[in-house]
């Protein structure tokens, strides 16, 4: 039983950095209705831009995490403005493979050795790794490190979606968008602004997985991205409370599975249930029942 | 009434490609072009009947499939295990191995197909890629069920049997299938499925047979490419049908122009050698800009035309007459 509880905390731990990158990809979808592959990227991005405050500029830890989430909205932003924007009015999948062109850029351009070179960093650790015991489960300080940050930054995005006129105007530009230009709302703006918000979650994901599997390469975002990107489908895409369940069930899912039936089936055990969902409830565990217009 | 297909310069064309292909092929038995050429010369073409095959399924008949590598895994897999059981075969190894990749990807189409058709656009696309992520997982414990499969070590000792000539052959009879398929009434039947799923239905079109129909001939498609594939680098690995490879179907597909046979060639070929192409031109000093200058080349093509190379446009002489132009 406590090795259970042990690797459900183990399997949340993953299933919060899920849910930061997983926020991303459904408050784009939610607003502009692209899948943006080139999420998991900004995600990468974010850990090396902590990698280098921690290691290179001695920057204190709270203060890189900031670092990775500034860089990674303007990344996200810059991404919006060059590569989505001139496609709003083509066809869906346009913007798709631009998406993925833009995600193999920053694969490879990232790669090249005066960027970040293409080998495997260790990421440094900020402060001695700690472990405390209770009801003998062990958890780390890295582990409430990543728990306190991740929630915190849900809460403040649950506000500020729900609390904040900005907020409201995304809500509006999500539901309609030539009705919320009618109500006086900068569309633009508010797409590049839900760009920056959710490539500042990726970029603070970033930083605390490389903390927790201290090892980052360019292609590190490949696989979380798109276990992130399930996990805002199971959800429920567009759904904000929905990408944080379907992530931590995610991460939740692949250390059982891991861990219990076979480390190699890691990955299949995560999309086996995602097809049943979309099978049972095909927009997702938190999603409304869309009604087909004729 | 006119007949609607009357012999026109479209066998003119089949006949200028077949001798062009017939010509390159000479070239080879004349030696005059390398084994590295060659071999890309066959990749481009097995690319091209893989994306002809997607195309069916996502340009045609509108079915988002993120998942289409799996099938050419599954083909792949399936043909390189078949000519390992008939050694002695000789000649007829190849084809055996390619019908027997192609039924099983079809009857695995079907058998996925059935089920996570019903869902549309892009859950579709997810659901698929779910899918391809559980073949992937599957290839790399393939090992512990058929020993010669390899796992994620990859199979080796793949003979090699495909040639340019197997490879044109294919690929010939593949885009003349295609584009009898889909100008026929059949074909009409997808692509009204691609414009409109419930106005199809409401004039008497079964959507769920025809998507499933599209969706298991795209997939058999995508075997026989697989075992063509297998046959060609002799050597397969899991790696080889991930994600990534869906992927690279798609853009393809894309940029050549989704519902257009035409496209889908160009883009196939054009990619295969622009890919490797690159390889050649940069000096090694640049290699490793290779891939950072393919997505910014994708990118354009889509900010410069959203559609695709080609549209929804096809060459004049793979259109029925009456498509065409007076």
């Amino acid at each position: 039983m406590t090795y259970f509880l042990q690797q459900l905390i183990n399997g949340l731990q993953l299933g919060f950095v899920y849910a930061l990158i997983a926020l991303g990809y459904t408050m784009v979808y939610g607003i502009v209705r692209l899948i943006n592959f080139a999420h998991g990227d900004v995600f990468m991005v974010g850990a090396y831009l902590g990698f280098f405050a921690i290691a290179s500029w001695r920057l204190p830890f709270p203060v890189a995490i900031v670092v990775a989430m500034v860089g990674c909205a303007l990344l996200g932003v810059l991404i919006e403005r060059l590569a989505y924007k001139p496609l709003r009015r083509a066809p869906r999948i346009s913007s798709l493979i631009t998406a993925i062109g833009v995600s193999l850029f920053l694969e490879y351009f990232t790669s090249l050795k005066f960027v970040f070179g293409p080998y495997f960093r260790a990421y440094p650790r900020p402060f001695a790794v700690r472990t405390y015991e209770l009801a003998g489960i062990t958890i780390s300080n890295i582990q409430i490190i990543v728990f306190g940050v991740a929630l915190v930054l849900m809460v403040a995005l649950t506000l500020f979606v729900n609390r904040t006129k900005t907020g409201l105007a995304m809500r509006a530009v999500s539901f309609d968008h030539q009705t919320a230009a009618l109500m006086g709302i900068n569309v633009n703006n508010v797409i590049s602004i839900t760009f920056g918000i959710g490539a500042a979650l990726a970029g603070a994901g970033g930083v605390l997985y490389g903390i927790a599997y201290p090892q980052i390469n360019p292609f590190m975002g490949i696989m979380p991205g798109l276990k992130a990107f399930v996990a805002a489908v199971l959800g429920g895409i567009g759904i904000i409370p929905g990408a944080m369940l379907g992530a931590v069930i995610m991460g939740v899912v692949e250390k059982l599975t891991e861990v219990y039936i076979s480390s190699t089936l890691r990955d299949a055990g995560a999309f086996a249930i995602l097809i049943i969902v979309l099978l049972v409830r095909p927009s997702g565990l938190l999603g409304k029942k869309q009604k087909e217009k004729v | 009434m006119k007949k609607v297909r009357e012999i026109g310069p479209g066998w003119w064309a089949l006949v200028i490609i077949v001798f062009f292909l017939l010509l390159l092929q000479g070239l080879i038995i004349a030696g005059l072009v390398n084994p590295y050429i060659q071999t890309i010369l066959c990749y481009a073409g097995v690319v091209v009947i893989s994306a002809l095959g997607l195309n069916l399924i996502y340009g045609y008949t509108g079915q988002f499939s993120l998942g289409h590598a799996a099938f050419y895994g599954i083909g792949a897999y399936t043909s390189a295990l078949i000519t390992r059981l008939l050694p002695g075969w000789g000649f007829f190894a190849l084809p055996l191995g390619l019908v027997a990749g192609a039924l099983v990807a079809g009857v695995i189409a079907f058998l996925i197909g059935l089920p996570i058709l019903r869902l549309k656009s892009d859950y579709l696309g997810i659901a698929t890629l779910g899918f391809g992520m559980i073949m992937n997982v599957l290839f790399k414990n393939s090992d512990k069920v058929f020993k010669v499969m390899g796992g994620a070590a990859g199979m080796r000792g793949i003979a090699r049997l495909t040639t340019f000539l197997w490879v044109a052959v294919i690929a010939v009879l593949a885009v003349v299938m295609l584009r009898n398929l889909v100008f026929s009434a059949v074909g009409r039947a997808l692509v009204s499925i691609r414009e409109d799923e419930l106005a199809a239905e409401a004039v008497g079109i079964d959507s769920t047979r025809y998507k499933t129909l599209g969706f298991v001939i795209g997939c058999m498609l995508a075997g026989i490419a697989g075992g063509l594939y297998a046959h060609l680098y002799t050597y397969l690995n899991p790696d080889n049908f991930d994600f990534l490879k869906s992927i690279d179907v798609l853009l393809i597909v894309v940029i050549g122009g989704l519902g257009s046979i035409s496209g889908t060639v160009i883009a196939g070929v054009g990619w295969a050698l622009l890919l490797e192409g690159l390889r050649i031109v940069l000096p090694s000093a640049v290699q490793e800009w290779r891939m950072v200058v393919y997505p910014l080349v994708l990118i354009v093509i889509m900010l410069v035309r959203s559609g695709g190379i080609m549209g929804r446009n096809e060459f004049d002489f793979l259109k029925p007459a009456d498509y065409r132009r007076r």
